[in-house]
């Protein structure tokens, strides 16, 4: 899927991968996807989680290997 | 003024002192619903940490002054986050969980529930995180451990401490909400590890049969361990009889509740068993039995000491699973609507079986939640 901004946050641990996807999204436009890569497993369920309460759009979720890959579309 | 840790350990303490504590858990909310840190005089709120990126503003009129403060999350990282962030905007103490819920999962306290004849003593181990309870008796320089879990440096630790060695590790059926400790603790001491046989069909490991009418002595002569067959929850599950005085239910009766006749996949064919054994096997013992089983779903179960115990008389007047007069009825409040099933839980029985070998993180992840192993 394309995105506009891809977030490396593999490696980091709970709560980075969301502090850091919050500080990228509001840098976005509406409408423009970001996609996020992470390892740790809080993750999984973190990332949908904050989109859903901040209003954003989770557009895909996928596994490869270790890596949780998301991609969301800013409101 | 700023954070600090507080350990497993010292929040089990506060818990079991019925102390008051007000918890911030800051987990998503689907956690949070599935499982959190309960006692009798805690109170506890939940807020997601990433609905507080921008400032805890809107969470400091939700917290007491007058109480200590602790942040809860999965494994640490975004308690302390946040525990920062409501330190520095109001000059308060707060404290985080070291490890998280994790860690609490873990977490095993060892509780002294009796003393047997001729200075034996009967311990409960209160995993109270997960509402797990194992035992050890101990008599003359010997133990017997029963229901251990997974976590067996507690109970190595135990058995240092009372320079008792270790004869048997026994297992009152096969798990299926956590991980047994009970192979390795019998491996690690060169002790006997018993298993009821009806429930070992699948291992991989050979065991001792934990049979009907068996006696498992424990110090010389001194405190016998009697086997009695009452199979429900699992086809084999096997009670223990300590000291003619203590009756080790394991998931067949609980304090609360009674025991889950599906997790095998049987409900169906183990509801009989099930009301056998609650009904007529049971009914017919003494009534000063004490029961001790191997959960508890609820802190309220946990008495002043932190221990989890009732006479068995006292469970057949006010235990509802033992006051339901119809068959039918029984039947039905046994098989349908039971609560989900435990996390992970066919995996824990292959591992349990032997089959398979998951990885220590793995199995972290594998018993996180509550144990689900009674009916309601």
């Amino acid at each position: 899927m394309e995105s506009n901004k891809v977030l490396n946050a593999e490696g980091l641990a709970c709560p980075m991968p969301v502090v850091k996807a919050k500080k990228e999204i509001d840098n976005l436009n509406a409408g423009d996807i970001l996609e996020i890569h992470a390892t740790d497993k809080g993750a999984a369920s973190d990332i949908p989680a904050w989109t859903k309460s901040s209003g954003h759009e989770l557009l895909q979720q996928d596994n490869e290997g270790e890596t949780l890959k998301f991609w969301i579309k800013k409101a | 003024m700023g954070i600090q840790a507080l350990t497993a350990a010292e929040l089990a303490k506060k818990v079991m002192n019925q102390e008051p504590l007000f918890i911030l858990d800051v987990r998503n909310e689907d956690e949070f619903q599935d499982w959190r840190v309960e006692g009798k005089n805690v109170e506890v709120i939940n807020k997601p940490y990433f609905e507080l990126l921008d400032g805890v503003d809107e969470i400091l009129d939700r917290i007491p002054s007058d109480k200590e403060v602790l942040v809860v999350c999965a494994k640490e990282g975004s308690s302390q986050f946040v525990a920062d962030m409501l330190a520095e905007a109001d000059g308060g103490d707060y404290l985080y969980l070291q490890g998280g819920m994790k860690t609490w999962s873990e977490h095993i306290e060892p509780v002294k529930a009796a003393d047997l004849t001729d200075g034996g003593e009967l311990y409960q181990f209160v995993r109270i995180g997960k509402g797990c309870l194992s035992y050890a008796v101990i008599s003359n320089g010997e133990a017997a451990i029963v229901d251990p879990v997974r976590l067996t440096d507690a109970f190595a630790s135990f058995l240092e401490e009372k320079q008792a060695v270790l004869k048997y590790a026994v297992d009152t059926h096969l798990h299926a909400d956590h991980i047994s400790g009970g192979r390795d603790l019998a491996e690690r001491f060169g002790a006997s590890y018993l298993l009821p046989e009806a429930d070992a069909g699948g291992v991989t490991f050979s065991y001792e049969p934990l049979e009907d009418g068996k006696t498992l002595t424990v110090g010389g002569t001194e405190i016998d361990i009697q086997a009695m067959y009452s199979p429900g929850h699992t086809i084999g599950s096997t009670s223990l009889i300590v000291d003619d005085q203590y009756l080790l239910t394991g998931d067949i009766l609980f304090v609360d509740s009674i025991g889950r006749p599906d997790l095998a996949g049987k409900a169906e064919d183990w509801v009989g068993d099930l009301r056998e054994t609650l009904y007529s096997r049971y009914a017919d013992l003494d009534g000063d039995l004490v029961v001790l089983p191997a959960h508890f779903s609820k802190h309220e179960e946990l008495d002043d000491n932190g221990l989890v115990m009732a006479e068995l008389a006292d469970l057949y007047a006010r235990n509802h699973g033992l006051n339901i007069e119809d068959e039918a009825a029984f039947r039905r409040a046994v098989t349908e609507n039971l609560p989900p099933q435990p996390n992970a839980y066919e995996t824990i029985r292959q591992t349990n079986m032997g089959q398979v070998e998951p990885a220590e993180e793995e199995k972290t992840e594998m018993e996180i939640g509550p144990n689900r192993c009674a009916v309601s």
